[in-house]
């Protein structure tokens, strides 16, 4: 009997404790934020969207052999002579156009792995992390500074040089040949 | 009398007592569900450290109009294999019953919707009529959850009416009256008339009758708290368990309804409480419009202490909901029959023996 009473005692006493508890957190100020309008501080190595200055790529491959999840796709035409790329910030000499530079970011696994071969420092980790995509082809990104047409015109250029250098190459096989037949024909 | 103002002004009783009814739907019972949901929403927050609403107006202030438009916009959807009629139905009835209650609540002075002489009588006969209404939700919306639900619901409603009951008796037995306007006009003055505090009889059965009356507020309180299904008491509408309960399966307006309802009848427990044991209407200690000499005042003062009260027992209400978790279905049902009732019976009898003496 006494149980009884105990019990009922303990349970309606143990409900104002627990309301003291509860109304005491009603003037604990908020843990939380406000996400969008206020964001809590990035440690300081976060990997989150990689990004590419193409003004210091110099096409070398080196990140895409590094990505383990082969997201990053490189396509690479030489200049022809008479053409000047400029230099990189850290002094090396550009001889490449890079007419692709893609990075699949749906693929991607944030390892940061192709950050550190990089010879010129131009591909590296930023720290925007909210860039959903309602398409899964939206999060294929393109750093390509160059225009479509440019390149074109630079597969194109190559091309015709190329071209030519064979063509100049072919003469001048053809004109040794000549010249051999001469001596050939000399004796 | 709000209901002679009427009479003069439309000069038909019809239409005055149609407005009449009509007042507390629009002035009261949608502005507080506006206010309690939200309410709900910053309190609950506010408990658990965090800030709620907070986007739309200041401090999400027209969070619940917001969410309102969104569920008057949204497509009435009636699942396929439901029973059409009483799904429809349902909703109406769960409302005609927690707003009929409204009808016998003396909201001040110079309103009250009936002045019913069976007033608490027929208070705790009408809100009997929403459990009609939740079971017929549950059923015909075919959903094994929903029907649960319902179930317990109606369990739960009918098993804690008898401890409610009991202690209306009681008082009944102090007071001789069920109106609950005379019950409130009984505890006028000042608070050491309100009836928690023994009553306006002075003598030595108003300190005898201070400890009983506190054991009786508790127990309507628990009581009552679980017949309108809140938690601790939430087993019907248990969001882990059960979905949503017996409105699992409504969408829009309908579920507007119910909760509407289900606010309002939170809303009216509380006032049956606060008319019961703290005075109702009536001030704790004088009015300003005796002080001042404006008579027209009283009645807005007294709604005020009306409102004021009640909303204190709402707000108790959900500080309990985000204080304690859910009961078991035989925990529920020990706390009723192995406490509240006994507690109420032997309640009765020493209040009985206290008023034979």
């Amino acid at each position: 009997m006494m149980g009884y009473f105990k019990k009922g005692w303990i349970a309606l006493k143990t409900i104002f404790i627990g309301m003291k508890v509860t109304f005491k957190h009603l003037f604990v100020p908020a843990v939380t934020i406000q996400y969008p309008d206020v964001k809590l501080q990035l440690p300081e190595r976060e990997r989150n969207r990689l990004y590419v200055n193409m003004d210091d790529c110099i096409g070398c491959y080196q990140c895409a052999r590094a990505c383990p999840a082969d997201c990053i796709i490189i396509e690479t035409v030489k200049a022809i002579p008479g053409e000047n790329l400029g230099q990189t910030s850290n002094g090396k000499r550009k001889a490449l156009w890079v007419t692709k530079f893609d990075i699949d970011l749906a693929k991607c696994c944030y390892c940061q792995l192709c950050v550190f071969p990089c010879p010129t420092e131009c591909i590296y980790m930023t720290d925007v992390y909210e860039f959903s995509e309602y398409y899964r082809e939206n999060l294929i990104y393109d750093y390509v500074t160059l225009t479509p047409a440019e390149r074109e015109e630079k597969k194109i250029n190559f091309a015709n040089h190329e071209k030519e250098k064979a063509a100049a190459k072919a003469a001048a096989a053809q004109k040794k040949d000549s010249e051999t037949k001469k001596d050939e024909k000399k004796p | 009398m709000i209901y002679n103002f009427l009479l003069k002004i439309t000069g038909s009783s019809i239409a005055a007592s149609f407005i009449q009814s009509l007042l507390p739907l629009f002035l009261f019972i949608l502005p507080f569900a506006l206010f309690a949901v939200l309410a709900e929403r910053k309190v609950s927050a506010h408990m658990q450290d965090r800030l709620g609403p907070m986007r739309v107006g200041y401090h999400g202030i027209l969070q619940t109009i917001a969410d309102i438009l969104k569920l008057l916009q949204k497509e009435d959807i009636v699942p396929h294999d439901t029973d059409k009629s009483f799904f429809n139905l349902a909703p109406i009835i769960v409302f005609v019953g927690s707003y009929a209650v409204f009808a016998a609540i003396p909201f001040s002075g110079a309103f009250i919707g009936a002045n019913l002489n069976l007033g608490l009588f027929y208070i705790i006969a009408v809100s009997g009529f929403v459990v009609v209404g939740i079971l017929m939700a549950g059923w015909s919306s075919n959903n094994k959850y929903s029907l649960l639900g319902a179930m317990r619901s109606a369990a739960q409603i009918i098993s804690y009416e008898i401890p409610t009951i009991l202690v209306v008796v009681t008082i009944i037995m102090i007071t001789g009256t069920l109106n609950l306007y005379t019950l409130s006009e009984m505890q006028t003055s000042s608070f050491w008339n309100w009836i928690i505090f023994g009553g306006p009889v002075w003598g030595i059965s108003k300190f005898l009758f201070i400890p009983l009356m506190i054991l009786d507020f508790l127990i309507i309180y628990i009581s009552t708290l679980a017949e309108v299904n809140r938690t601790p008491f939430d087993i019907p509408e248990a969001e882990s368990e059960l979905v949503a309960g017996y409105h699992t399966e409504y969408s829009g307006m309908k579920f507007a309804i119910f909760f509407l309802s289900e606010y309002a009848n939170m809303f009216a427990v509380s006032a049956i409480i606060a008319a019961i044991f703290f005075g109702g209407f009536q001030s704790p200690f004088g009015y300003l419009g005796n002080t001042l000499g404006l008579p027209w005042l009283i009645p807005i003062e007294q709604f005020f202490w009306f409102t004021a009260k009640g909303l204190f027992f709402v707000f108790v209400q959900i500080w309990l909901r985000w204080t304690l978790p859910r009961l078991r279905v035989d925990q529920l049902m020990a706390v009723c029959w192995k406490y509240l009732i006994p507690f109420a019976v032997v309640d009765l009898f020493l209040v009985g023996l206290i008023t034979v003496l």
